[in-house]
């Protein structure tokens, strides 16, 4: 029974991948016009709002953990550090690889690191994405190296962990809350339930929620594919902190709508902005139901029931940014922008080969450490492989 | 700096403006219905209290460009004389400028392996060659005139004063998105144009360079507070181990 699910998802996988290279090749062969339902009047869709705002949001338990742990000295939570250390530094480099596929002219993108324009938040998100992507190498690379049998590049790196994981905080921040600072100069354009002055400070929040829930969430993963005990002690700590945040962002979501005088926008159940309303309240749902679920002691010390919460948690995050990106553009633009296959085919392929190179990467790499013994484990590779 | 004014009812909609458009920027004859990658320019009509009003749409040239306030490279840039020009050579492609336009001006190449943003340009060549604008030349109803900015704006005001019935009581562009080199007079309501009525009179770019210009204060301070927070919990956890002989700290390793 088990192989055949696996051959099944095998053979979805391969679809995909089929799909997404065909699209990509439609894309650089005829350009973006054949390949999206993009045009002048929407001119971001599915790869800027799921692509870039939901994978660099979803990496954000990278620099949460790690800061928790290097800089709170937060020792209990040093088991789950490597593999949220690897789910960020693969999110990041899936976010570049599907940034090339949405530029219009990608081969032009160093020139960023030439022509400033410190006024334009497109050059701080790019700056950050450079710099934290370097910095996530950098995290990752013990990992690699012991797994080589270098001790001496390992110890090398291990000197700067601090103030790398430092720097990372700094940037992560900058970033997360950048891609919200984006659409700060849409007053005009962006639906008053999601245009807020607080969009930068909304991301960051919400990031480092989704963050949270993508650990849980591959923890139990991994703990499926791999045939591990889930961290279930740690990650009760961590699903903790992911209520905090969500409260935190709930919360402000709603004073910030209720004080700016939006709050009657959520309230429109029919005709125009009916629909609006409706993304909102299942936005809202997503975030505040797994949050309640999780603030009962009960439901986080049950592994499924977290596991589920969690996943409910970056559906609301993804209905989150593709509202920001899409849902709320819509009417200004005159336009109900929904993707193209082509579109999907790419996002679904960024996801595919994402979920396959962290299974790798688990697999042949030392990303599970022992007792907080940080040497390379060997049993992943005898482990029982069962399908993602 | 340079201007023109708009004022739609002076327009017979004859459509030379367009038509001289072409033939400077070599731009093909089209008869779609908006500004595209191949039109820079559009003449529209309306709905108005005395029948039909025709009405222009182009790039306004802001005095300070939305657009290039958010291009990463600086591709797009305001020059002294108004226009505002894109220099393709440098562009990523990320299409910001036509996310950010709060007029909804710049169009794509959508169709192109090597994609530009499209817009007017103002005439760029013919005002740095000492002539005017080619749709102001062309107009033989005096509803598109080239000028100097303050020019225009006393003229404006001058007609919206003698005939204050026949005119929406605004000059478009005097202080929208911190004011524009495109000024528009119009019989009916500028949102009936496509142009949004409710902008801010301080440049939009304002509201991005709020957060951006706190970066560097937030840098440093986020440094410091990692490395005291950073201090803080290591000596606790020394002071712990000092104390309890190695004893473990809550679930932590000894």
């Amino acid at each position: 029974m088990n192989r055949v699910r696996a051959l099944f998802w095998r053979v979805v996988a391969l679809a995909i991948l089929a799909a997404g290279a065909y699209a990509t090749w439609v894309r650089f062969t005829q350009g973006l016009g054949s390949a999206t339902h993009l045009g002048d009047r929407y001119p971001w869709g599915l790869w800027i709002g799921f692509d870039i705002l939901c994978g660099v949001g979803l990496a954000a338990g990278g620099f949460a953990i790690t800061t928790a742990v290097y800089i709170l000295h937060l020792e209990r939570l040093r088991p789950i550090v490597r593999p949220t250390i690897l789910t960020a530094f693969l999110g990041y480099v899936l976010v570049i690889c599907a940034l090339m596929v949405d530029l219009g002219k990608p081969w032009n993108i160093w020139r960023a690191i030439v022509w400033w324009n410190p006024h334009s938040v497109m050059f701080e998100v790019a700056w950050c994405v450079m710099l934290y992507t370097t910095v996530l190498a950098l995290e990752f690379s013990p990992i690699l190296f012991e797994r080589l049998k270098w001790p001496r590049a390992v110890k090398v790196v291990k000197a700067v962990v601090v103030p790398l994981v430092g720097l990372g905080f700094i940037l992560s921040t900058l970033h997360q809350s950048s891609l919200g600072s984006l659409y700060l100069i849409l007053p005009t354009k962006l639906h008053p339930l999601w245009y807020s002055p607080l969009l930068p400070i909304l991301f960051w929040l919400s990031a480092i929620a989704a963050g949270l829930a993508m650990v849980i969430f591959e923890s139990g993963m991994s703990a499926r594919a791999f045939g591990r005990a889930l961290e279930l002690d740690i990650l009760q700590g961590v699903s903790k902190v992911m209520v905090l945040f969500l409260g935190i962002f709930l919360m402000t979501r709603f004073l910030d709508l209720g004080a700016r005088g939006s709050l009657n926008a959520a309230f429109r159940f029919s005709g125009p902005g009916s629909y609006e309303a409706g993304m909102f309240w299942l936005e809202v749902a997503l975030l505040a139901l797994p949050m309640a679920l999780v603030a009962i002691p009960r439901v986080r010390r049950n592994p499924q029931a977290l596991f589920a919460c969690s996943a409910i948690v970056v559906g609301g995050f993804l209905v989150n940014r593709l509202n920001v990106s899409t849902t709320g553009l819509d009417a200004s633009s005159g336009y109900r922008y929904f993707p193209s296959w082509m579109e999907v085919a790419v996002t679904l392929s960024v996801v595919v080969v994402g979920l396959n190179v962290f299974r790798f990467a688990m697999r042949f790499l030392p990303v599970y450490v022992s007792g907080g013994h940080e040497v390379a484990k060997e049993d992943s590779r005898s482990a029982v492989y069962a399908q993602p | 700096m340079r201007a023109l004014l708009f004022d739609n009812t002076k327009c017979i909609g004859c459509g030379l403006c367009m038509q001289a458009c072409r033939t400077q920027n070599g731009l093909p004859e089209t008869d779609a219905p908006d500004l595209n990658d191949k039109q820079f320019t559009v003449l529209k009509t309306t709905a108005g209290k005395h029948g039909e009003v025709n009405y222009r749409r182009l790039c306004m040239h802001c005095q300070e460009p939305t657009c290039a306030s958010v291009c990463p490279v600086g591709a797009l840039h305001k020059t002294a004389t108004g226009p505002v020009l894109y220099n393709a050579e440098i562009c990523l492609g990320c299409r910001y400028c036509i996310q950010a336009c709060p007029f909804s001006v710049p169009r794509y190449e959508w169709n192109s392996l090597v994609p530009r943003v499209r817009k007017c340009t103002f005439c760029a060549d013919r005002l740095a060659a000492g002539g005017i604008n080619a749709c102001a030349e062309a107009c033989p109803a005096g509803a598109t005139v080239a000028g100097e900015r303050e020019a225009l704006l006393r003229e404006a005001r001058a007609r919206l004063a003698a005939e204050p019935d026949k005119y929406v009581p605004k000059i478009y562009g005097e202080h929208d998105a911190g004011g524009t080199s495109v000024l528009m007079l119009s019989s009916v309501p500028f949102s009936q144009l496509g142009l949004p009525d409710n902008l801010p009179a301080e440049p939009l770019s304002a509201l991005t360079f709020r957060v951006l210009s706190k970066i560097p204060t937030f840098v440093c301070a986020g440094s410091f507070t990692m490395a005291g927070l950073w201090w803080l919990t290591n000596r606790k956890a020394e002071v712990a181990r000092a104390e309890g002989g190695g004893a473990p700290r809550k679930g932590g390793r000894s």
